[in-house]
């Protein structure tokens, strides 16, 4: 050590041992800031000076900003510049915006709200929210009267309306043409929807007519949760009683769909995915399922991630029955700095006109049932699914759903019933009894407050 | 410190402020002022740390345990109900509760037991004179350096049932296909080594630390003596690391205890609930699931108090453990 020979070295070593660290320093922080689970896009070139800039905060793939209606906003009003951001879950997205709600702070001028959250918020939140009802250019004959009812907080919160429907999600049978003819079923969307018409058992007879003859390795469905869900949501009634009492474990609609969706997986129809998962999305690259129960803003994912190879093997039938699955709101945070130009904003973006674009653009199906006159809407043809009639399946679709009851804790409900209970079913062969009993349990832990 | 004095006097005199009179006076003023200042300035140094500490440490600790104590939803956090100690005697009967936690003792046993160990071994080979040292020491951090998300994200393709590339190995070799994340020990187990792979390399860094610490001569009388390699890494580095291993075993617990990431990314379906059946669900996630799934912040405090209280038992355990090794 002591060696005067040895300093150089030394010194040497030193630099090189710091290079190193810093290099390893610069790889740690590039990789914290490459969270992918939150980004942030913005909707305009930046360094736009003295313009207002409103911020829009929305979950997954929202489509406002896909759709150019940001653009169209800002071209339109010079003075306003448009930003979103953008988490992918609403599962991480929801409890940050009620955590920011509570503080008044970290909000963004507009947010989304998912339709299973929406009672917690009229119930919860309405002090903290814009009362959009009375903002300018809102009109509410525009609206699905129930979609209208779902945003409005009730007389004893202030009746505010705080939340502007944005989509809703009729349902349609998204099939895969070439499976169909491989296992002689029709192929041709009208005589496939007449194969199940009025009543989901004949869905399941489908697809044991499918398995029978597709032979092993092949499922009918990529998952019992999504045929459970797609069956909820044909029933007016479903976790909530009118009263607000939660009744999904006596209610036989909510049991009759698990049951019902249980057989798929007991039959051996379903491919035992988790819908939303890197799984899932490699099925519908690989075909390795012959049809998936699509509410309308899921064609614009199948085709993502069934990419060009699946164009015109996909096609979309009618649902057995009407049903409902998702769609959102906007509100608009008091806490926010332009609480007025937010509000406007929110009411252009979920105006018929816009809502109309953004199935056009991105095929989430309009609340406000004065576009479905649009000649956009009713004479919509999606060229992916083999140029079907979008419009006119799911506008069908749309006015055929009951109206909602819904409840505070309904996300958490549903996903109980899918995550843990039909899960157990579909993906580790527990009975139905056991899976719905594990459900319950869940579910019951995580009401109990 | 006579030699600091030295050094600071004549600066301090320079400045020529006081005249002859005060002199003396401003000797004692300056002495005083210079004792004073090496009490108290290394406080004031430190001083910034334990105010943050206070703010987002402290603080957070000190209002979870309140909030422990009552019943109180993350919709409203203001209205709060006082239960008492409700929320922990409730954990006793939580199926939910105990469940997480054996989880966490088993991933924290599958994922710290080899990863310590092969951090020694790889600390070892580090150790050798070679080519490239350098290069080979940072590679071995750069697992470290990738985020939980990226690298977990990366793991659950690997794991994949149907098209992922573990079990096309698996199928490869004749082996059958694992259903990664539905199986109670398999999930486990691919969720170990998610950590394995990420702290690894972080480990091995400070045992080579430590190992270059040690004496050249021991090894050197060891040779002499007959030993082979394996029993001087056996007989003298292993001994001579033995408070370093104390410090990554209580570092790896802490880490194990408080996982969160990996679990909670390797059910990209579901968030929070570890499976279908729990059955990777860590305490850090039931914590979430409870504070921000289903809204309980009450709840969750207790859990995130319960968990703080395991740690100090296992903290004063491997206290009373190096005590004991220190007596011997």
């Amino acid at each position: 050590m002591r060696a005067p020979a040895r300093v150089p070295v030394r010194a040497r070593r030193t630099l090189a041992t710091a290079v190193t660290a810093m290099g390893a320093a610069a790889l740690l922080l590039t990789g914290c800031a490459q969270d992918p689970a939150e980004k942030s896009e913005s909707g305009a070139p930046a360094g736009d000076k003295g313009k207002t800039t409103l911020t829009v905060g929305v979950f997954g793939a929202f489509g406002l900003q896909e759709a150019g209606l940001y653009d169209e906003y800002m071209a339109q009003n010079p003075g306003i510049r448009i930003e979103q951001t953008s988490i992918e879950r609403n599962e991480n997205y929801y409890p940050q915006l009620l955590t920011h709600l509570g503080t008044g702070s970290g909000l963004a001028d507009i947010q989304a709200v998912e339709v299973n959250n929406i009672a917690e918020i009229t119930a919860t939140q309405a002090d903290k929210l814009v009362d959009l009802g009375k903002a300018p250019g809102v009109d509410k004959a525009a609206y699905l009267p129930w979609k209208w009812a779902q945003g409005t907080a009730s007389a004893a919160k202030g009746g505010a309306t705080v939340g502007l429907g944005t989509d809703i999600g009729p349902q349609g049978i998204c099939y895969r043409k070439d499976l169909f003819e491989a296992a002689g079923l029709p192929s041709d969307r009208a005589a496939v929807g007449a194969l199940w018409a009025g009543d989901w058992n004949k869905y399941l007879e489908a697809g044991k007519a499918y398995k029978a003859k597709a032979g092993e390795g092949k499922a009918f469905v990529d998952s019992a949760s999504g045929v459970m869900a797609a069956v909820t949501g044909s029933s007016a009634q479903r976790f909530y009683d009118e009263q607000g009492k939660v009744v999904y474990k006596t209610n036989p609609a909510v049991r009759g769909a698990f049951d019902l969706a249980a057989s798929f997986a007991t039959e051996g129809l379903s491919a035992k995915l988790q819908q939303f998962t890197p799984a899932w999305d490699q099925g519908f690259a690989n075909g390795s399922f012959a049809t998936v129960s699509c509410p309308a803003w899921m064609l614009g994912y199948i085709q993502d991630k069934a990419g060009p190879a699946g164009k015109d093997k996909w096609d979309v039938a009618q649902a057995p029955k009407p049903s409902n699955w998702g769609g959102s709101f906007l509100v608009v945070p008091k806490a926010g700095k332009h609480a007025q130009e937010a509000a406007k904003l929110a009411a252009w973006l979920t105006a018929p006109a816009q809502q109309a674009k953004l199935f056009e653009k991105r095929g989430s199906f309009p609340s406000a049932s004065a576009a479905y006159k649009l000649p956009t809407v009713s004479g919509a043809q999606h060229a992916y699914f083999g140029g079907a009639p979008i419009g006119e399946i799911f506008a069908k679709a749309a006015e055929g759903v009951p109206v909602t009851v819904v409840g505070p804790k309904d996300l958490v409900i549903s996903q109980n019933l899918a995550d843990i209970g039909m899960l157990q079913v579909d993906q580790k062969g527990r009975s139905p009894q056991e899976g719905w009993e594990a459900a319950v349990k869940a579910i019951d832990n995580a009401l109990d407050q | 410190m006579t030699d600091e004095t030295a050094v600071l006097s004549p600066s301090a005199a320079g400045s020529k402020e006081p005249a002859a009179e005060g002199g003396a006076r401003g000797q004692i003023w300056r002495s005083r002022r210079y004792r004073w200042d090496l009490r108290w300035s290394p406080y004031a140094f430190v001083a910034p740390f334990f105010l943050f500490f206070a703010v987002f440490g402290l603080f957070p600790l000190l209002y979870t345990g309140w909030a422990a104590l009552h019943q109180v939803e993350l919709t409203d956090p203001d209205s709060m109900t006082w239960v008492g100690l409700k929320n922990f005697t409730r954990l006793w009967d939580d199926e939910f509760f105990w469940n997480a936690l054996r989880n966490t003792v088993t991933i924290g046993l599958l994922s710290t037991v080899p990863q310590l160990a092969i951090a020694l071994g790889l600390a070892h080979l580090l150790n050798y004179k070679m080519r490239g040292s350098a290069f080979f020491r940072v590679a071995v951090l750069t697992p470290y350096a990738t985020s939980v998300a990226a690298a977990t994200l990366v793991f659950v393709l690997l794991f994949g049932r149907d098209y992922g590339m573990v079990n096309w190995a698996l199928s490869a070799v004749g082996l059958g296909a694992v259903d990664w994340q539905n199986g109670t020990f398999a999930s486990q187990l691919a969720v170990s080594t998610i950590v394995i792979w990420r702290w690894t390399g972080y480990n091995a860094l400070i045992y080579l630390a430590a190992m270059q610490a040690v004496p050249g001569e021991l090894y050197e009388s060891a040779a002499l003596d007959g030993a082979s390699r394996w029993q001087q890494f056996l007989h003298v580095t292993v001994p001579s690391l033995r408070p370093t291993i104390l410090f990554t075993c209580v570092v790896s617990t802490i880490g194990a205890t408080q996982l969160f990431g990996e679990p909670l990314l390797f059910n990209g379906g579901a968030g929070a609930t570890g499976g279908s059946e729990h059955q990777f669900q860590t305490l850090g996630l039931y914590l979430y699931e409870q504070g921000w799934v289903n809204l309980h912040l009450g709840r969750a405090s207790a859990i995130a108090w319960a968990m703080f209280l395991i740690l100090l038992v296992i903290a004063g355990a491997a206290r009373l453990l190096r005590g004991r090794g220190a007596s011997r």
